[in-house]
């Protein structure tokens, strides 16, 4: 298994601050805007950039966490289960332009199944995806909004985000398989 | 992460962690109960017949909203004017709900063992909702989740289920359930009602509340029935009423708030007093409320372990 | 008909023998008995090296069902489960429709007993005590003595009335007939289906307390206490209490006998964990203490006779709920392999113990004549394989019906043949 870095910890914060940047940017400020993390990692990410907003604008933005496993259409028949979290999204959607925020963009199936769960909790007015990495080979017609870096991968490379509140560490592996990328996926949780 | 077994026939001899699994899991389910659209797709494309042998109004409404709320196709049977009616065998019952391709079956009867029988004749997942007085798991999950809830943890917590024992499967799923989870169990009620042998099971016996209270965190209070009088099993709901019924008077010397508990439906002033059944101390609705979200946990826990 | 069994160890409990004896048969006789008896070439010969020659077994307590209730089990299918078993002679109960309290049906069974099977099984019929078995009036018990009955019972039911058991216990004293008790107070056991004990109370089902089987008991023997020459047996026996009965009743040397059935002295209610309605029957299976107060009065004496209460139901009847289903399981093609098994094997029994349970005694408690095993007597011999391990297959018995609990069971010691009538049949392997 060979593992490549492709973004340390510097770039990473680097990074994160650009993204927060370019939220502000896009939608002329933080009026009105929510930030929803899908668990686990987009979940971290959301709240650092919600931090990062306050800190550039001096406004506080609503963050929310998203937990998916509901909506998944790969539930059943699986040999292991995923682990169901909670959804904790203490104010209400409606109204409000919505970033959904996730560490890696691949097929495109988890974002489908955050945009189902998201419109059975509210109806927002808006929903704009941001993602640290975009690794291409959708199988579903999602595009995102904001992107961290593109890295082009083939079906036997896996991207991983590492995070410090989780991992200790911030960074970003591009790891070579043996399998397809896709069954691997679902290990992280 | 998934139960063990394929259906829930009881808590007897069921693993802590599945226990654990579904408590857990019905946490997140309370929360969808809290949104505007109260409906998530696990179960989208699935059939779950509810077959209730013995009326329940409130038991049945509570599986067909969890279920309709996962997003299943839901099928009720109930025995008024039914098959069973023109005499049709449990077993051709079944059978035939079964050729109709029906993925999960609920099923409430009289008979103990109903539940196991069911799950030896046919595929889908089987679901006991009681039988006889056996087991009712699903009651007792959500009764263990409505204390965790209110005391945290179920471990070394004291619960005294209060009434007709021998009769009540409310009383042994809960039994069975709290003692695994690490809780301290005991029964209070007249002898009559008190099955020979409980104490095999790991539980204290009274026949007194007041001999209780000083030392409990919860009640639970069972249902008294009228039919059991008319059999010489205790001599009158006046005498019922006075001597074990749950009062003021009697946790009079409790040292701490007891929370106090019940399946429902509640005849008031004769297991319970009506003050303490809506009292501040009574989790009694929210029982009702974590029902849903504990049934979805478990229908969801099976249905997609297929 | 000619038969030389060769090699068999013959066991006598009558006449005392015990060792190898090779008999020639010819026409239903016992033509010659002796060491190493010579070929004959007209003879068929039957080798039965390490095998074990007994006199027949009789099966005391068998419901063959018919007449009314053929679906489950008819007269000619029961009694080729009995020769299944290695019963030369069954004892039916009076729970037919009609019942046997009146001559005609009793003279039936017994013809029909005859015309079946080639007339190898003996049926004797025990008829009910009481007109239709309600506990109210005695039956014509004297007609039916004289039309064949052995004994009388009201089983499937007790006789609940102390006045009926006392004047049936009197009236039947005349003709040395015993009475059979279904020991039940039924007022204890409303709706029960299981012994009543931790086990019942872990899976919520109504009991049947041991004190209904034991206070009946108790009450009979006072009764018998009283009534000169009555004669009175405890059918399938199954508490301590019970037992302890009978035996404070033979201390006092009162005609008091009583037998249990192989599953009493094979399973607990622990077998009820699972709903197995194969393992619902009255009395009802009980606990560990009881089935060693069983084995141990089978070796003291105090439980005379083994036997089985077969009780055929079909399997839309069992596959119910278990508070609906009927009591009773099937037992004459286990009770040998079983009874080696359970009290054999494990020295609770000898051998020769074994078959006074099985034939010796039963046959005195019900006046029949002993079965002599010598030269110039009609030959009634029952032949076991004492050491042949198998496994029990349901699907293979002889019986209309397979409700047994046994299926899969893997035992040791087989009946492979029996002789009677001037007919000789080999079980199937």
């Amino acid at each position: 298994m060979k593992r490549t870095k492709l973004i340390d910890a510097v770039g990473f914060r680097r990074t994160v601050s650009r993204l927060a940047h370019e939220v502000l940017e896009r939608n002329k400020g933080a009026d009105n805007l929510a930030l929803v993390g899908i668990r686990t990692r987009g979940d971290f990410l959301a709240r650092r950039l919600a931090t990062m907003i306050a800190d550039i604008e001096g406004k506080n933005v609503q963050v929310g966490s998203l937990d998916i496993t509901l909506y998944r259409d790969d539930l059943r028949g699986r040999l292991d289960q995923p682990q169901l979290k909670s959804t904790e999204i203490l104010f209400d959607l409606t109204d409000k332009v919505v970033v959904l925020v996730d560490d890696v963009l691949f097929t495109g199936r988890t974002v489908r199944a955050a945009l189902n769960a998201l419109m059975d909790i509210g109806r927002p007015a808006q929903i704009q995806l941001l993602v640290l990495v975009d690794r291409g080979h959708r199988e579903l017609p999602v595009k995102a909004d904001i992107v961290g870096k593109n890295v082009p991968t083939s079906l036997k490379q896996e991207i991983q985000v590492l995070m410090t509140e989780v991992d200790g560490e911030d960074a970003v592996f591009l790891v070579e398989r043996d399998e397809d990328a896709r069954e691997t996926k679902e290990k992280q949780p | 992460m998934k139960l063990h077994g394929r259906h829930l026939l009881g808590l007897d001899g069921m693993p802590r962690e599945d226990i654990q699994l579904i408590l857990d899991t019905a946490v997140s389910f309370k929360e969808v109960l809290e949104r505007p659209i109260k409906k998530v797709p696990p179960l989208q494309g699935k059939t779950i017949a509810n077959m209730f042998f013995e009326s329940s109004t409130r038991t049945r409404l509570s599986f067909e909203l969890a279920e309709r709320r996962l997003s299943a196709d839901v099928v009720s049977f109930t025995t008024a004017g039914s098959s069973v009616a023109k005499g049709e065998t449990l077993k051709d019952t079944a059978r035939n709900i079964e050729a109709m391709k029906i993925d999960m079956v609920v099923i409430r009867h009289s008979a103990p063992g109903a539940a196991h029988f069911l799950s030896r004749v046919v595929n889908a997942n089987v679901i006991n909702a009681g039988d006889g007085s056996h087991e009712h798991p699903t009651q007792a999950l959500l009764d263990m989740f409505t204390l965790r809830e209110k005391h945290g943890s179920l471990d070394g917590l004291r619960v005294c289920i209060v009434g007709d024992i021998t009769h009540s499967r409310v009383a042994r799923s809960n039994i069975f359930g709290l003692k695994t989870m690490g809780a301290e169990v005991s029964v209070c009620g007249p002898a009559t009602l008190i099955p020979r042998e409980i104490e095999n099971l790991g539980v204290k016996v009274y026949h007194r509340l007041e001999d209780v209270v000083q030392d409990v965190d919860a009640l639970n209070v069972l249902r008294i029935q009228l039919e059991r009088q008319q059999r010489g099993l205790f001599p009158s709901l006046r005498e019922y009423h006075r001597y074990f019924g749950v009062t003021k008077e009697k946790l009079a010397r409790a040292t701490k708030p007891i929370t106090i508990m019940h399946p429902g439906p509640i005849n008031r002033d004769v297991e319970i007093s009506a003050d303490l059944a809506d009292g501040e101390h009574s989790v009694i609705l929210q029982q009702v409320t974590n029902g849903v979200a504990v049934r979805m946990a478990v229908l969801y826990l099976l249905g997609i372990s297929n | 008909m000619k038969l030389l069994l060769k090699n068999g160890t013959l066991i006598d409990p009558v006449s005392g023998k015990d060792e190898m004896f090779d008999l020639l048969i010819v026409d239903g006789r016992i033509e010659k008995m002796g060491k190493s008896l010579s070929a004959d070439k007209a003879a068929q010969e039957i080798p039965l090296k390490g095998k074990i020659v007994a006199p027949g077994f009789i099966d005391m307590h068998v419901h063959l069902r018919e007449p009314g209730f053929e679906h489950k089990e008819t007269i000619e299918t029961g009694c080729r489960a009995a020769v299944a078993g290695g019963f030369t002679a069954v004892c039916c109960m009076p729970n037919t429709n009609p019942c046997i309290d009146d001559e005609s049906v009793a003279r039936y069974i017994q013809e029909k007993g005859k015309s079946v099977c080639e007339g190898i099984v003996d049926v004797y019929p025990i008829a009910a005590a009481t007109k239709g078995r309600q506990g109210a009036e005695l039956s014509p018990m004297a007609e039916l003595v004289d039309a064949g009955a052995v004994a009388f019972t009201d089983d499937g039911s007790p006789i609940m009335s102390a006045e009926i058991m006392r004047r049936a216990l009197e009236y039947s004293s005349m003709y040395g007939t015993p009475i059979i008790q279904h020991a039940e107070d039924s007022t204890l056991t409303h709706g029960g289906c299981m012994h009543e004990g931790f086990v019942s109370t872990r899976l919520g089902m109504p009991g049947i307390p041991p004190i209904a089987e034991s206070l009946m008991v108790e009450r009979d023997v006072t009764l018998v206490r009283y009534i000169p020459r009555a004669r009175y047996h405890v059918a399938h026996i199954s508490t301590r209490g019970g037992i302890a009965a009978v035996r404070a009743a033979k201390k006092e040397k009162l005609n008091v006998t009583c037998e249990v059935t192989p599953h009493h002295f094979t399973l607990t209610d622990e077998a009820v964990v699972g709903f197995d309605t194969n393992t619902k029957m009255n009395p009802p299976l009980r606990t560990r203490e009881d089935v060693e107060a069983v084995k141990e009065a089978l070796r003291d004496g105090t439980i005379d006779v083994i036997a089985t209460d077969h009780a055929p139901h079909t399997i839309d009847e069992k596959e119910v709920e278990y508070t609906l289903a009927p009591f009773g399981i099937v037992g004459l093609e286990t009770a040998v392999g079983l009874a080696i098994t359970e009290l054999v094997e494990p020295n609770v029994l000898s051998i020769v113990q074994l078959i006074e349970k099985l034939s010796t005694n039963p046959r005195r408690i019900l006046s029949l004549p002993p079965i002599q095993i010598k030269e110039g007597e009609r030959a009634n011999l029952t032949l076991i394989d004492p050491t042949v391990e198998w496994t029990v297959d349901t699907q293979r018995f002889q019986s209309k019906s397979k409700n047994s609990p046994f299926h899969g069971r893997r035992l040791k010691g087989k009946a492979i043949g029996v002789i009677n009538n001037g007919k000789f049949r080999l079980s199937q392997p």
